[in-house]
C-alpha cells in the first residue's frame, strides 16, 4: 500500500460519517424542518451500535440497532416538534443534550472493552490493483454504503414525484397542505430517515473508524455535519465535496505537521473548518440559486388548520 | 400504639444519627476535563476519587462535574460546587488554573487543590506529577524496540507538562540510540478518539513504528494494533485494546494523594503546597512491560528503579536546547522551576513548538 493509498483511506473513512449524517439532516431541511439534534442522534447510534455488536459479536447486527437507535430518537423529536409543535431549535439543542446524557448512561458498562471492527471488503486482485486498489474495492461496506446514498438522496429529491412533494413541503407548508399533501405525515417520514443516518454515521464511528466506546465520542461531528448541509446550500453533491474537503484537509494537516513543516498546529487545527467554510461559500455564491435552494419554510411551525 | 410508638423513636433516632452524620461529613468536589468513561487521564483521577471513598467511608461525600471545558465554563462549574457545600474541591486539568484561583478568593473556607498547575494562594494547594519520569524510561524502550529508529509522538496542545514528557522521552531515547528521531503530531484537543486515529494512522504512514500518546483515548493504541506496530498507553493501563501492542503504560496513581488530603482537611492541618510528586512516592506507575524481549525489559526495570530511588534524573546535562544553546552543564540538574514553566524542546526534537 503506498502513501497515497493510505491517505485517500483515511481522508475516506473521516469524511464518511459527516458525509451520511449530513445527507440525512439535507432531507430533513428540505421538508422544512430544522433539527439541531444530529449529534445526539450520532451518539445515541454510537452507543447502541457497539452495545449491540459487542453482545453478539456481530459488526452488522449492531450497525441495523445503530440505525433503529437513530430512528427512535428522532422520533421522539418528531413527537415533539410536528405533533405538539414545539419549537424546534430548542427541541434539537435538547435533544443533543439528552443523547449525550443518555448515551454515556447507556455505554457505561462499555467503557474500557474492545469492539467488533467491521470487516473491509476484499476482492481478489481488483482490492490489489496499485495506487486505488484499496480505495475502490478494499473499504468497508459502510463506505460504499454512503455514496450510493448520496446517489439515491439525489434520485430521490431531484428525479421522484415524492422528492418534489417533500420539497414543496419544506417550502410552502401552506401551500402544499391547501393541495392535500399530508404535510405532517412527510415531515415525520423526513425526520425518520434523518435520524436513520445520523445513527448509522454514528455506528461507523464506533464500529469502523474507532472500534470502541467512549463517553462523547462524536466529540462535535454532529455539528460539523448540520453546518455542512448550510455551507452546501442543500445540495447533495456539494455535501459529498464538503464532507471530503474536511476530511482531506483534517487528514492533510495532521500529515503536514508529521512532516515538520513549521506553521503554528493551532492555525493547523483550524485548516479543515476555514477551507470548507471557505470553498462551499465561493461555489454558492450565486444568490438566486442558493435562494432557490433555500428551504423557505425551514424551521417555522405548522400547525394544519382543520 | 405501643408499636407505632417504637417505630416513631427508632425513627427520629436515625433522623438525629443522620443529621450528625451530614455536619460531621466532609464534601469534596471534583471537576473533569472529560467523561470518567475515556479510560484515561480522567478516568484515573475518579479512580482516585473511588478510592477516596472506599478508604474514608462515611466520612466524605464526593460529586464530581464532568466534560467541563477550560474556559468560563470552569469558572462557573467550580463555583457551583463551593455554592453546593463542598469544603475540599479538586480542579484536574491544566486550564483550571485561572478559575481556580479566582473562586478560591470567594470561597476563603474552601480549600482548592489544582493539578498540574503553578499558581497557589492561602487555600490553593497544587499538585503535580512528574509523569515525565515514566515518559523517560518510555523513551529507552523504544529507542531499543524501533527498527526504524522513529517514534511518533501525538500530542494534546503544547503547555509543559506536554513538553516535558517529550523532552524527557527524547532523552531516554537518545541515551540508547543517540540519533532516535520523533515526529510530533499536535492534536489541540484533549479527547477526539476519531481524531486522535487518524493522527496515529498519519503518523504509522510517515514510517514509525512505535506511537506515544500524551491525548486521554485509547484510539491511538488501537491503530497501533492494528497496524501491527508497538505503542504505550496514556494515564491508564490499556493492555484490553493492545494485548499484543502495549509495551507499558504510565498510570496516574492519584488515589493515595486524595485520601492524605482529604483526611489533612478533616484533621484541620490542610496547608497549601505545591507538590510534584513522581516514581518515588508512588504517583506514576509504570504498567507492566509486555511485548518486549527480556533484555528491553530488563533495561526498563532498571532505569524505573534508578528514577525512583532518585540516582537518576531525567533531566540532567550535558543537555543542549533545541537550537544548539546549551541548557544544562555536565551533572547540574534542572530545577522544578524550569521544569514546571517548560517551553523548549530539547536538541534532536525535529519541530517546531508551537507558542
Amino acid at each position: 500500500m503506498t502513501m497515497f493509498e493510505a491517505i485517500l483511506l483515511t481522508i475516506a473513512t473521516a469524511a464518511t460519517p459527516l458525509l451520511i449524517a449530513a445527507l440525512g439532516e439535507l432531507v430533513v431541511e428540505r421538508s422544512g424542518v430544522l433539527n439541531l439534534g444530529v449529534e445526539g442522534m450520532m451518539v445515541m447510534g454510537a452507543v447502541a451500535g457497539f452495545a449491540v455488536a459487542q453482545t453478539t459479536g456481530s459488526a452488522w447486527l449492531g450497525m441495523v440497532a445503530a440505525i433503529l437507535a437513530g430512528a427512535a430518537f428522532s422520533l421522539l423529536f418528531g413527537f415533539l416538534t410536528l405533533t405538539l409543535v414545539t419549537n424546534q431549535v430548542a427541541t434539537g439543542l435538547a435533544l443533543t443534550l439528552l443523547g449525550l446524557g443518555a448515551s454515556a448512561m447507556i455505554g457505561e458498562s462499555f467503557v474500557g472493552l474492545p469492539g467488533v471492527k467491521m470487516a473491509s471488503l476484499y476482492i481478489p486482485g481488483f482490492s490489489d490493483s496499485p495506487y486505488v486498489g484499496k480505495f475502490l474495492f478494499g473499504q468497508d461496506p459502510i463506505f460504499y454504503i454512503s455514496i450510493l446514498l448520496t446517489i439515491g438522496v439525489v434520485w430521490f429529491l431531484f428525479k421522484t414525484r415524492a422528492g418534489l412533494t417533500l420539497r414543496a413541503v419544506g417550502d410552502n407548508h401552506t401551500s402544499a397542505h391547501s393541495l392535500g399533501v399530508p404535510v405532517v405525515r412527510i415531515r415525520y417520514l423526513a425526520v425518520l430517515f434523518g435520524g436513520a443516518c445520523a445513527g448509522l454515521a454514528g455506528g461507523q464511528l464506533s464500529l469502523v473508524y474507532v472500534p470502541q466506546w467512549v463517553e462523547n465520542m462524536t466529540a462535535g461531528r454532529g455539528w460539523i455535519a448540520l453546518a455542512l448541509v448550510v455551507f452546501a446550500s442543500w445540495r447533495p453533491w456539494r455535501i459529498l465535496a464538503g464532507a471530503y474537503l474536511f476530511g482531506a484537509v483534517s487528514i492533510g494537516q495532521l500529515h503536514a505537521q508529521a512532516l515538520g513543516i513549521g506553521i503554528p498546529s493551532q492555525f493547523m487545527s483550524s485548516l479543515p473548518y476555514l477551507a470548507t467554510i471557505v470553498v462551499l461559500v465561493l461555489i454558492s455564491r450565486n444568490k438566486r440559486l442558493t435562494l432557490m435552494n433555500t428551504p423557505t419554510s425551514l424551521g417555522k411551525p405548522f400547525v394544519p388548520d382543520r | 400504639m405501643k408499636k407505632l410508638m417504637m417505630a416513631l423513636t427508632i425513627a427520629t433516632s436515625f433522623a438525629v444519627a443522620g443529621a450528625a452524620n451530614a455536619q460531621e461529613k466532609l464534601k469534596v468536589g471534583f471537576i473533569y476535563i472529560g467523561p470518567p468513561g475515556d479510560f484515561g487521564w480522567t478516568y484515573q483521577h475518579d479512580q482516585g476519587r473511588k478510592e477516596l471513598e472506599k478508604a474514608l467511608g462515611d466520612k466524605v461525600e464526593t460529586t464530581f462535574l464532568e466534560n467541563v471545558p477550560e474556559g468560563a465554563d470552569a469558572e462557573r462549574s467550580i463555583e457551583r460546587l463551593a455554592r453546593a457545600g463542598n469544603k475540599l474541591i479538586f480542579t484536574t486539568s491544566f486550564g483550571y488554573m485561572d478559575a481556580t484561583i479566582k473562586v478560591a478568593q470567594k470561597f476563603p473556607d474552601v480549600k482548592f487543590e489544582h493539578a498540574t498547575g503553578y499558581k497557589t494562594a492561602e487555600n490553593v494547594a497544587v499538585y503535580n506529577s512528574r509523569f515525565y519520569e515514566g515518559r523517560y524510561v518510555q523513551g529507552v524502550i523504544a529507542a531499543k524496540m524501533s527498527t526504524t529508529g522513529v517514534a511518533g509522538y501525538i500530542g494534546s496542545f503544547p503547555i509543559p507538562e506536554v513538553v516535558q514528557g517529550i523532552n524527557s522521552f527524547m532523552l531516554g531515547a537518545q541515551s540508547v540510540n543517540p540519533n532516535f528521531k520523533i515526529k510530533i503530531i499536535w492534536a489541540n484537543s484533549w479527547f477526539d478518539p476519531a481524531k486522535e486515529a487518524d493522527a496515529a494512522k498519519a503518523l504509522v504512514d510517515q514510517g514509525v513504528d512505535i506511537i506515544t500518546q500524551h491525548t486521554d483515548s485509547t484510539a491511538p493504541m488501537q491503530v497501533a494494533a492494528e497496524r501491527k506496530i508497538k505503542a504505550f498507553g496514556q494515564a491508564s493501563d490499556m493492555i484490553k485494546f493492545g494485548p499484543e501492542t502495549q509495551l507499558t503504560s504510565i498510570v496516574d496513581n492519584w488515589g493515595p494523594y486524595y485520601i492524605e488530603r482529604a483526611k489533612a482537611v478533616l484533621d484541620g492541618t490542610w496547608k497549601t503546597h505545591n507538590v510534584f510528586h513522581g516514581m518515588h512516592e508512588g504517583l506514576v506507575v509504570m504498567a507492566p512491560y509486555t511485548n518486549m524481549p527480556d533484555d528491553v525489559k530488563k533495561l526498563a526495570e532498571e532505569t524505573q528503579a534508578k528514577i525512583t530511588s532518585g540516582e537518576l534524573k531525567p533531566f540532567t546535562g550535558p543537555i543542549k536546547k533545541q537550537d544548539g544553546s546549551e541548557w544544562l552543564k555536565a551533572g547540574e540538574t534542572a530545577d522544578d522551576k524550569t521544569i514546571l514553566g517548560m517551553n523548549f524542546y530539547v536538541a534532536g526534537v525535529d519541530d517546531k513548538l508551537p507558542q
